[in-house]
């Protein structure tokens, strides 16, 4: 095995920074290129500059899940632009946007090379396009057009017709088949990653929870394991299993969810009514636990402060019971329908080398045969202890991710079951103390959408010198483009709810 | 068809009979701080440091919270040993001036009707254009919970639209980014007077966790007129629920059963 000099670690075990090779930009691509070649995976791709007047450093993680372990690389820019190394390894053609939007660097041949979330770059007096100082107009980029007599542009958003998050959706059409989609997102832009620097504050843990309003649980335990990671201390085993019950539970809703909605936009109303409903009971579970549906105040430093009693464990899993009956009966219904198949199979295809190519994650990747999973390939928290197999699909349409949903709902309420039969014992948190100083460690947590992938590094004072979030939409986002190629422009809606991304999960 | 109809049968009717009777919400849902100052010690500050929004401030009269800003966590009565301030149950905490959230435990002026000649207009018809300006998802999921059977919108008159042109007026969450300002801006302008703004959440009061932020503009106060205020973090959907049908006169609380 080659690290092409790399440093090796695993997700929550943080290194000194010292320890991380710096590389020559030639290494640096080559520990990238070669290693997405050898299939792993750019779980982040990341600049860092503490000054403006600073030189502009890079970091990559990528995510090895054969062999369950991170590989971290870093190379210091020389000037103010890098070749880009998207032509090489598309996987990266995002990452190296934000790069270039957040430090006012310019990868060089870059293909798509376009703003991400249009803001000021943060070392202010460098913008990779050379606009003025002045704040940038959201959406204003030269967006890919098809010419041709019949050709015609729609453009979408950013008010949708829906109550939902914004973002611009511009569709290349000839008649009603489209040509291509370009997404241009940006508008749910709040600043998140900038304002973490310096902390950990009384804010950091609230501001992780709403990163991706409908994944609190997911980004809190990301959050949670860097700062334990950087604490050097362990979770009580009991707050863990308390945690991966939350993870499932958020799982459960949002699949829930998906799979009514889903249904909906095939004008399927059971399923979609039913499932509208039970998603509030997997909701309403979670408020059993903590309070609040979306699992806010569930997950912090140190463990959970909310336990499990007898009492309330006894109607947890009565509820439970039943809200899973509920939700098989309303899915299974699905599967039955030849009117709901007839629109699922062989809508929205991504193709497996797409898939690959792209390095989508979560259940769109595992509907497209490629076995990952987080919970598998990195284990941590009660995932070291309790397995959960991996749902994979082959065809890489609606039908396959919504199908992927209701295999993972099975195994996520079988998880849940298990664990409450065999809660430990014990406290379910730890106090926690100030982070080590001058580390870096890598979260990784498999949300309900994917990968979620939190990297940070701190000062010499134990502080936030830079704290990178990578929700999986950041990945997927392109995917939904590439699934509407040569699609029914009228099929968008059911294509994008197949994914349904967060738009300020990628905002940040 | 027949396992559609087998269904059908199996699930039910789940529509909830509110407003005629209130759920039972979960025992530690966390809805309307209970504030007793005369707990507090002398000098005592540990609430106020903690609160991530700083909702909080001390006073002659005793501590005053700010439901616009707070995030219905537990750092403050975490910090506070004494029981200063802990959770009600309590559910209903629409207002209609952003004042009126500035709490001091005494009684919240929970939200008036409109004036007869508004519920006249909107009353018994209410359409809603909802503009989600950096919100994170959560808000929006509980208005849409809104319009599942559980609580069945459509049964009061109000209506989620597409488009503003159709709407009487606009629900708003998230602080409002820079980057929404503008479309926010032109939905309102397309709404048809007169119309309502309602803002929803901490975000959209007051940019909640955000505010402050150079990236966001502190909620929607600022930029627009709004008529309702439903604090929350997300707002529950009953509470958001109940804000409405407050606002529009249609709550008649001395006919509830308990």
């Amino acid at each position: 095995m080659n690290n092409n000099g790399a440093a090796l670690l695993r997700t929550g075990q943080p290194i000194p920074q010292s320890e991380i090779p710096r590389l020559s930009l030639v290494d640096f691509r080559r520990v990238v290129i070669d290693g997405v070649g050898e299939r792993q995976r750019v779980a982040a791709l990341f600049g860092h500059a503490p000054q403006a007047t600073d030189p502009v450093e890079v970091y990559a993680i990528l995510a090895d899940s054969a062999r369950g372990t991170l590989r971290v690389a870093r190379s210091v820019l020389d000037g103010e632009q890098f070749p880009s190394m998207t032509p090489d390894c598309p996987q990266v053609h995002l990452f190296e946007r934000e790069i270039a939007e957040q430090y006012g660097v310019v990868p060089q041949n870059h293909p798509w090379f376009k703003p991400v979330r249009f803001h000021r770059s943060y070392r202010l007096g460098h913008d990779a396009w050379n606009r003025k100082d002045e704040a940038p107009l959201i959406g204003v980029t030269n967006f890919y057009r098809v010419n041709g007599e019949e050709i015609h542009e729609v453009a979408v958003g950013p008010v949708h017709a829906g109550v939902i998050e914004p973002g611009h959706f511009r569709f290349q059409c000839h008649g009603e088949n489209v040509l291509h989609l370009e997404i241009s997102l940006g508008y749910q832009h709040r600043g998140v990653e900038r304002a973490i620097i310096g902390g950990p504050n009384k804010r950091s843990m609230h501001m992780m929870e709403v990163v991706a309003g409908d994944a609190s649980i997911g980004h809190a335990t990301a959050y949670c394991q860097v700062v334990e990671s950087l604490n050097g201390l362990q979770v009580p085993i009991r707050g863990d299993a308390l945690r991966g019950i939350a993870l499932e539970l958020e799982r459960l809703a949002n699949h829930t969810g998906d799979l009514g909605a889903l249904a909906g936009d095939v004008g399927f109303l059971p399923t979609a009514s039913y499932c509208g409903r039970i998603r509030g009971d997997f909701l309403n579970l979670t408020a059993l636990l903590c309070g609040s549906r979306f699992g806010r105040g569930m997950i912090r430093p140190g463990g959970v402060p909310f336990d499990l009693g007898d009492e309330r464990k006894q109607q947890f899993v009565q509820r439970l019971e039943r809200a899973y009956q509920d939700v098989a009966n309303a899915v299974n219904l699905l599967w039955e329908s030849a009117s709901v198949q007839a629109r699922f199979e062989g809508t929205g295809t991504v193709p497996h080398d797409v898939c690959v190519d792209l390095g989508l994650v979560g259940p769109t990747a595992r509907a497209c045969g490629v076995e990952t999973d987080v919970r598998h390939d990195f284990p941590s928290g009660i995932f070291r202890f309790a397995q959960i197999p991996i749902s994979t699909w082959q065809t890489g349409d609606v039908f396959a991710r919504a199908y992927i949903r209701w295999l993972e709902i099975q195994r996520s309420v079988g998880f849940i079951q298990k664990q409450l039969k065999e809660l430990p014992g014990g406290p379910i948190r730890t106090k926690t103390g100030s982070l080590k100083a001058n580390h870096l460690v890598v979260s990784l947590v498999e949300g309900w959408r994917g990968m979620i992938c939190h990297a940070a590094l701190t000062d010499d004072q134990g502080r936030f010198a830079r704290y990178k979030i990578v929700d999986p939409s950041f990945h997927n986002w392109f995917g939904l483009a590439m699934a509407l190629r040569e699609q029914q422009i009228s099929d968008f809606p059911l294509c994008n709810k197949s994914f349904n991304l967060s738009y300020c999960g990628h905002d940040l | 068809m027949l396992d559609v109809t087998l269904a059908r049968l199996k699930q039910g009717h789940r529509t909830i009979s509110y407003p005629a009777k209130v759920p039972t919400l979960p025992d530690r849902f966390r809805g309307l701080p209970v504030i007793d100052s005369s707990k507090c010690p002398d000098g005592c500050q540990g609430c106020i440091e903690a609160c991530p929004t700083d909702a909080i401030s001390i006073h002659s009269s005793g501590l005053r919270l700010d439901l616009g800003r707070c995030l219905f966590c537990t750092d403050c009565s975490e910090a506070c040993p004494e029981g200063a301030i802990a959770y009600s149950q309590e559910h209903r905490l629409a207002v209609r001036k952003r004042e009126d959230l500035i709490y001091d435990g005494s009684t919240l002026k929970l939200a008036e009707a409109l004036d007869e000649k508004s519920r006249r207009i909107f009353g018994r018809s209410l359409k809603l254009r909802q503009v989600c300006a950096a919100g994170s998802g959560a808000c929006e999921a509980d208005l849409n919970v809104l319009g599942t059977v559980v609580f069945d919108l459509g049964r009061f008159g109000i209506q989620f639209v597409a488009s503003p042109r159709h709407a009487d007026g606009l629900v708003v969450t998230g602080p409002v980014s820079e980057n929404m300002r503008l479309a926010l801006l032109e939905t309102y302008a397309a709404i048809p007077a007169p119309k309502l703004v309602i803002a929803v959440g901490a975000e959209a009061i007051s940019g909640g966790i955000f505010r402050g932020h150079d990236e966001v503009h502190d909620g929607a106060a600022d930029l627009i007129p709004v008529d309702l205020f439903i604090p929350g973090w997300p707002p529950h959907p009953l509470t958001i629920l109940d804000g409405l049908l407050r606002f529009l006169g249609r709550l008649d609380e001395t006919k509830r059963l308990h």
